[in-house]
């Protein structure tokens, strides 16, 4: 087959390339150059692309750069900082992969004549004795990667390949060292990659937009602390909201956008049973109502169990997250009440043995807890 | 699996190319190689030497400086050999504004070497009109308006228009240019960049328009590297490169005898050959475009022809992007471009089409194939053919999708 491999410049992608070249692949490599702006981690940095064209060279392929930094802006930057002016806690990696890998770069390589896109991510793509793709966890159970890549339906599914996901990060990177990929020893990259390391994601959104003072109050409306930039403060957060020392543990329990408060509460008060998820994606067919299923809300997170409570394509009338993102909606009961998920978040539901993604979606502002 | 060495080409694999690129740098002239190879063996050494080895090579030099300024139009004593085009743009324009109080100007539409050097200065940039020249009334306001205030430091110091444009090929009207610069800024300092230039206009018309004028060897069939800049006598402007005080002062460093001499046969071979050149490429040029333009439909020439180079064909293609036209056409042999390409390599948006208000329906399509003196009719065929086949093959996936 024609693949074109994403080569990001680090180890796993590398050795993707190396992986496809080994199973008789006609490969090529690119690299997307998504960010103009200023970073230290970026994917995109010149030296990530030095990085990922000495590679392909080494390996004898082909290496291109495609320019989607317009579309990053679109698909991935503006919502990202939008979303903390909503009061949103966004998951721009996700983005990135729903709109700029398995997207706009497999559009392109159909365009281009290929038969394939493959990524560097540790997750795994098998093909049932039915026909239906399934999107399995990488062998690396450390380093599963399916969670930021649950958006892949079937038409993607088949276009996709993840060579490196049979291995471990050991295992790659021993395989980058026996090449003598210069890649070998590379970090793996931990930040967003548009925000730079020295600034943060304080300075890169305080260029954009104007942060509101806010007030910190109990779940009774008693004035409790205050903080500088309600746009920086997600749920479940401890710290930064100008409280005095000692007492009980004190989390950020709600943080209501429009009146500027940020409400603050004890742990149990963070415990929901109960979320709702918006903007689902299945992978094959959706689930059915009263389905049990594992639900991941963090990229290395633990799955806990939940069972499907609501599932449907319409939007939810009520939802104040449904409205903005639009799609479909679906709520989750979970069987242990789970600390409650800061909206935006993605939300991927996997099967009873954890093994293969249902699908998923995004943590909605709406709040489906009994009580 | 074994480790593949580096892709590595054969004469024969490069003779298989259709070479469309020749305004990103055409290949080297046989006059040129044949000069500079006595220069990198024999002849070694520093031409400022007091020996007489030293002179044999500063004598080389000289007949070179000669040469040249006969072919550029000025006197021997305003050649100035440079690494290249943006050393020449880059000493022109910080060179004329540490001399003197003022600001820099130049059009939307220039080269990078300019274009930042003038952003760099926190300059002033003129916009273009629909075909990427000057728009020269709005340059006469600016510098009207800069020149009327009182304090020194907001007139013009140096005014940079280019003589070619380097993406879609118009040509500047730079005796207006210099008029307007002359009777509203007469203190300021003109340069044009005419590194596209060289190849299909006579410089001796440009050179005496101006007061510095930059080209690259390595677009008219010289070495990479290499430069020339006219620089008139008399004009204070300091140097770039300080040093060992070479080209009586106004460039240091060793020379590169080697690369003078190429660079000098090279220029000699373009001067004598231009008039046929134009006429030959011009004829390839309209072929190549009327042979994609009648068999596909929405695909505009960006700039009418008779405003532009013989060597410059650029078009852009509705419905396809750039990036993907390249790819396929890179596949079936023929090099192409687009706009300029950043340092990671990845294909910029067009400060040149963006400037001159091109639709982004047409212009994210761009390509711009650009011929020169190894141009030959076949390759012209094989890129029509290869092009049509590309665009058809893209359209048709935008439909299916």
């Amino acid at each position: 087959m024609k693949v074109l491999v994403a080569m990001s410049g680090g180890v796993d992608s590398s050795v993707a390339a190396a992986e496809l070249i080994d199973q008789g692949h006609e490969v090529v490599g690119v690299t997307m150059r998504l960010w103009g702006g200023e970073s230290d981690t970026g994917c995109c940095s010149v030296s990530d692309v030095d990085d990922a064209r000495r590679v392909a060279q080494q390996l004898g392929i082909d290496h291109l750069v495609f320019n989607f930094s317009d579309d990053f802006n679109e698909h991935v930057v503006a919502p990202y900082v939008q979303a903390h002016v909503d009061g949103i806690t966004p998951n721009p990696c996700i983005e990135c992969n729903r709109h700029l890998k398995f997207d706009r770069l497999s559009e392109r390589a159909r365009d281009l004549g290929f038969d394939a896109v493959a990524t560097g991510h540790h997750a795994q793509v098998s093909r049932g004795d039915d026909g239906v793709y399934r999107l399995t966890r990488g062998h690396d159970q450390l380093k599963d990667q399916s969670y930021v890549v649950y958006m892949l339906d079937q038409t993607e599914l088949a276009f996709t390949m993840f060579p490196v996901g049979h291995m471990t990060k050991a295992q790659v990177r021993d395989r980058a060292v026996a090449l003598g990929l210069r890649t070998a020893t590379k970090p793996d990259s931990q930040d967003v990659c548009f925000i730079s390391r020295t600034g943060g994601r304080e300075t890169f959104l305080g260029n954009r937009i104007e942060f509101r003072k806010a007030a910190v109050v109990t779940s009774d409306g008693v004035a409790a602390g205050a903080v500088e930039a309600l746009e920086l403060v997600t749920i479940g957060q401890r710290r930064g909201l100008g409280l005095p020392g000692g007492g009980p543990k004190q989390f950020v329990v709600d943080v209501d956008t429009p009146n500027a408060r940020v409400v603050i509460g004890n742990e149990d008060q963070l415990l929901r049973d109960g979320l709702a998820v918006n903007n689902v994606m299945w992978a094959n067919v959706s689930p059915v109502v009263g389905q049990k299923v594992l639900v991941q809300s963090s990229a290395h997170g633990a799955a806990v169990a939940a069972t499907v409570e609501h599932v449907s394509d319409a939007v939810a009338a009520d939802g104040v997250g449904s409205q903005r993102i639009g799609g479909a909606n679906l709520v989750l009961r979970f069987d242990v009440a789970q600390r409650r998920i800061a909206p935006g978040q993605s939300i991927v539901c996997y099967d009873v043995t954890n093994s293969f993604v249902l699908g998923g979606g995004i943590a909605e502002a709406i709040n489906p807890t009994k009580n | 699996m074994a480790i593949r060495k580096n892709n590595a080409f054969s004469d024969e694999a490069i003779a298989d190319f259709v070479y469309l690129d020749h305004a990103a740098s055409t290949p080297m002239r046989q006059e040129a190689i044949e000069a500079m190879t006595p220069f990198m063996s024999g002849i070694y050494a520093n031409p400022s030497g007091s020996h007489r080895f030293s002179r044999i090579a500063r004598k080389a030099i000289d007949e070179a400086r000669d040469d040249v300024a006969e072919i550029l139009g000025c006197k021997v004593g305003e050649v100035v050999f440079t690494s290249g085009g943006t050393e020449g743009d880059n000493a022109a324009i910080f060179g004329a504004a540490r001399r003197r109080a003022g600001i820099a100007v130049c059009s939307a539409a220039e080269h990078h070497a300019v274009l930042h050097c003038v952003e760099n200065l926190k300059g002033q940039v003129v916009g273009v009109d629909a075909t990427g020249v000057i728009d020269v009334a709005e340059l006469e306001r600016v510098l009207q308006q800069a020149q009327s205030t009182d304090d020194p430091s907001d007139r013009v110091s140096v005014v940079s228009v280019m003589a070619v444009n380097n993406e879609v090929g118009s040509i500047s009207p730079l005796r207006q240019v210099a008029k307007v610069v002359r009777a509203n800024a007469p203190d300021a300092v003109l340069h044009t960049d005419a590194v596209q230039a060289t190849c299909w206009q006579d410089l001796r018309e440009i050179s005496k328009l101006v007061d510095v004028l930059s080209v690259s060897a390595h677009k008219f069939g010289g070495p990479k590297g290499m430069g020339i800049t006219v620089q008139r006598l008399g004009l204070e402007i300091d140097p770039l490169i300080v040093g060992g005080g070479q080209e009586r002062d106004r460039r240091s460093g060793t020379h590169n005898v080697a690369g003078i001499m190429a660079t000098a046969a090279a220029l000699r071979a373009t001067d004598t050959t231009r008039d046929a050149e134009v006429a030959r490429v011009t004829k390839l040029r309209d072929a190549l475009v009327d042979g994609v333009m009648s068999q596909l439909d929405d695909v505009v020439e960006t700039v009418p022809r008779d405003k532009r180079v013989a060597g410059i064909a650029h078009i852009c293609i509705a419905g396809c992007e750039s990036e993907s036209v390249l790819y396929l056409l890179d596949e079936a042999m023929i090099c192409a471009s687009a706009a300029s390409a950043c340092a990671s390599g990845a294909m910029e948006p067009s400060h040149v089409l963006t400037a001159m208000g091109v639709d982004k329906k047409y212009s994210m399509g761009a390509l711009r194939m650009s011929l020169g003196h190894t141009t030959t009719e076949g390759e012209i065929d094989r890129a029509i053919s290869a092009l049509v086949g590309v665009v058809r093959q893209l359209r048709r996936n935008k439909v299916k999708a």
